[in-house]
């Protein structure tokens, strides 16, 4: 009088549903891997090139230099790959993807310096450190008041890099300024080292103030 | 514990995606024994039927139900109609009595004592083969009668059949976004109808033999669900219960939330009352799909919206709270930065797939209810009021059916 057969049918068309749903989503999500590979070349042709650009025309390439701004896309990737992470299922990509874009915030970031200094353009640099392998609700509250900053201040520039991350570079850097897990978040302003939560007025004044970076009217601060 | 929670919800996904195919699937088994009837049909002979209205002030639409009934496509002499006023405390009992002079009509007079005594007032007092009940909210189509006893005629073992119920003139967006469910109701019915597995026989024109009451017993009080502790026990003594799908009764829908609310936790506790009372059936095979398909999917789309309606409370908190981190970091004057739309953002795990599939299949149950009820194929402002009115507010009546269920029985576990 049961039909089992058909309880079978059913059971087996909807894994069947299943397996097809992990397969679109697999295809989605290798198409946005690819999208941030994509992005993330970019970048690294950009960043060789301004590079190759300067070493070539030093000084007196000042003028075109100071053009190539590329802290945006940067921008974007360092956001898409934080979504990606808490949102998709292919962590192991995603992680290897954070290696390599944490490798080019460290290019761009020594790029700019030299720019910077060369061409004597007031930027300022902030190097931040979080984890996200144990809950730091301070490394949240301290992302928000930076991005909060940056906007503000579109020639601040924030690097910001996972503690935890499998990187011989990002474990450089934490040597050079001896940071500790204990102690995050971690900010490097201009060699010196703030360890915990920093409010936004206090980095505001201390972005104006040691950097003597002047806060740009909207209308120019757009590049 | 996330990939616990996760894992969770991957299975009620599945169950409900289970569940929808499986509908389905008996849909395309079936799809050429659905006949929807036009215009009159005659029988090869009229059995006496008695119907009963059991009012309790229902002062406002009874006179139309009553009238619908002496409407009906049906030999005057084979129709009795009883008119119970279970004790009503407006002008139901003088409206009624205003139906004395027509001679199939009888009217009794009782004290309040719940719908089930005032059906079983009616029991005492039948001498006819058949019996059915039409809520004094409700009005039958002419052709309603005559079609549901055709199915009686076909197959003598049948033992009750159930119309189309649906949604009497539906003025609002409540009303409307019923009379969607309603129609997917139909569909859903005429499936549970091939699967022999109906577990509600409605209060409006459900036709019984009355040989299923002189064998199982009169009605009971059910947990206020009456016509569903009969369905129960029917199913329990494998007495077959049928779905006639083109006799359409069309009953008063509530038209406020509130209204709704009342209705449906009466409904969901007396599902979930009835279950428990009869759980020596669920997963019993010689109880058919009933037990195997029926009360198990009723009792796992209970927990799975709880669950879900927790896991959206649960991020909806979260939410609240990185907004309040938000604010309390940067203060009142943070920048909002308006970002474009970006179709990168848009999550593409296994999960969104499945439920754009379950939301399709239950619009496709809605369009096929529709066409059976209607004639109709197509979309209707009731389907897309359907789930928002019902996603929000399904949830409550659900849990505080659960949570009345544990009040109540908390004494029976000591």
């Amino acid at each position: 009088m049961i039909d089992w057969r058909k309880y079978l049918i059913v059971f087996l068309i909807t894994v069947a549903l299943f397996l097809s749903a992990s397969y679109v989503s697999n295809y989605f999500g290798n198409k946005k891997i690819d999208q941030l590979k994509s992005i993330q070349d970019q970048i690294a042709i950009n960043i060789l090139s301004s590079e190759t650009q300067f070493s070539l025309l030093q000084e007196s390439s000042c003028k075109n230099i100071s053009g190539s701004v590329l802290s945006g896309e940067l921008d974007e990737l360092g956001r898409k790959l934080q979504w990606e992470q808490e949102n998709s299922n292919s962590s192991e990509k995603v992680s290897y993807l954070k290696k390599y874009y944490s490798l080019l915030e460290i290019k761009d970031y020594l790029l700019m310096k030299k720019i910077s200094t060369g061409c004597k353009i007031k930027s300022a640099f902030i190097l931040y450190f979080y984890t996200t392998m144990e809950n730091c609700s301070e490394c949240e509250k301290e992302s928000l008041v930076l991005s909060s900053l940056r906007e503000k201040y579109p020639d601040l520039r924030v690097y910001s890099f996972d503690y935890s991350i499998d990187l011989s570079a990002v474990k450089t850097l934490l040597q050079i300024y001896k940071i500790k897990d204990t102690e995050l978040p971690a900010l490097v302003l201009d060699d010196e080292v703030l360890t915990g939560f920093h409010g936004i007025d206090e980095l505001e004044a201390m972005v104006q103030k040691s950097f003597k970076l002047q806060e740009l009217k909207p209308t120019i601060s757009q590049k | 514990m996330a990939s616990i929670t996760t894992a969770i919800f991957y299975v009620f996904i599945f169950l409900s995606v289970y569940v929808q195919v499986f509908f389905f699937v008996t849909f395309l088994e079936n799809r050429k024994k659905i006949v929807t009837r036009k215009g009159t049909i005659k029988l090869g002979y009229y059995p006496a039927v008695t119907i009963v209205v059991p009012c309790f002030n229902e002062e406002k639409t009874v006179e139309q139900t009553v009238f619908s009934l002496l409407n009906l496509n049906y030999p005057k002499d084979k129709l009795k109609i009883f008119l119970i006023n279970d004790g009503s405390t407006d002008k139901t009992w003088e409206i009624i009595n205003k139906f004395t002079d027509n001679p199939s009509v009888k009217v009794f007079h009782k004290e309040n004592g719940g719908k089930y005594t005032a059906l079983n007032l009616a029991l005492e007092n039948t001498e006819t083969e058949f019996f059915g009940g039409l809520d004094a909210d409700s009005y039958a189509d002419p052709e309603s009668l005559i079609r549901i006893m055709s199915y009686f005629q076909k197959d003598p073992s049948i033992m009750a059949v159930a119309p189309s119920v649906t949604v009497y003139d539906p003025k609002n967006m409540i009303q409307n976004a019923q009379k969607a469910e309603y129609h997917m109701g139909v569909y859903l019915k005429k499936m549970l109808d091939f699967l022999g597995a109906i577990n509600v026989t409605p209060g409006p024109l459900t036709i019984f033999r009355k040989k299923v009451f002189d064998d199982l017993g009169y009605y009971r009080h059910g947990h206020n669900t009456e016509d569903m502790e009969i369905a129960y026990r029917m199913q329990k003594n494998r007495y077959k219960i049928e779905h006639c799908n083109d006799a359409y009764i069309y009953t008063s829908a509530p038209m406020t939330v509130k209204k709704l609310y009342k209705q449906r936790l009466r409904w969901i506790y007396g599902f979930i009352n009835n279950t428990l009372d009869y759980r020596d059936v669920l997963f019993k095979k010689k109880y058919g799909n009933f037990a195997l398909f029926t009360l198990p999917v009723g009792v796992a789309s209970i927990l799975s919206v709880i669950y879900l309606f927790s896991r959206i409370i649960y991020n909806f908190g979260n939410y609240l709270y990185s907004k309040f981190v938000i604010l309390n970091t940067l203060g009142w004057h943070f920048i909002t930065k308006i970002s474009n739309f970006d179709l990168f953002f848009i999550n593409v795990q296994s999960f969104s797939f499945l439920v754009i599939l379950i939301y399709f299949l239950v619009i496709f149950a809605m369009i096929l209810g529709r066409k059976m009820t209607e004639g109709k194929w197509g979309l209707s402002f009731g389907m897309v009021y359907f789930f928002p009115v019902f996603s929000i507010i399904a949830p409550f009546w659900l849990l505080s059916a659960v949570y009345n269920t544990i009040l109540n029985r908390r004494p029976t576990w000591r």
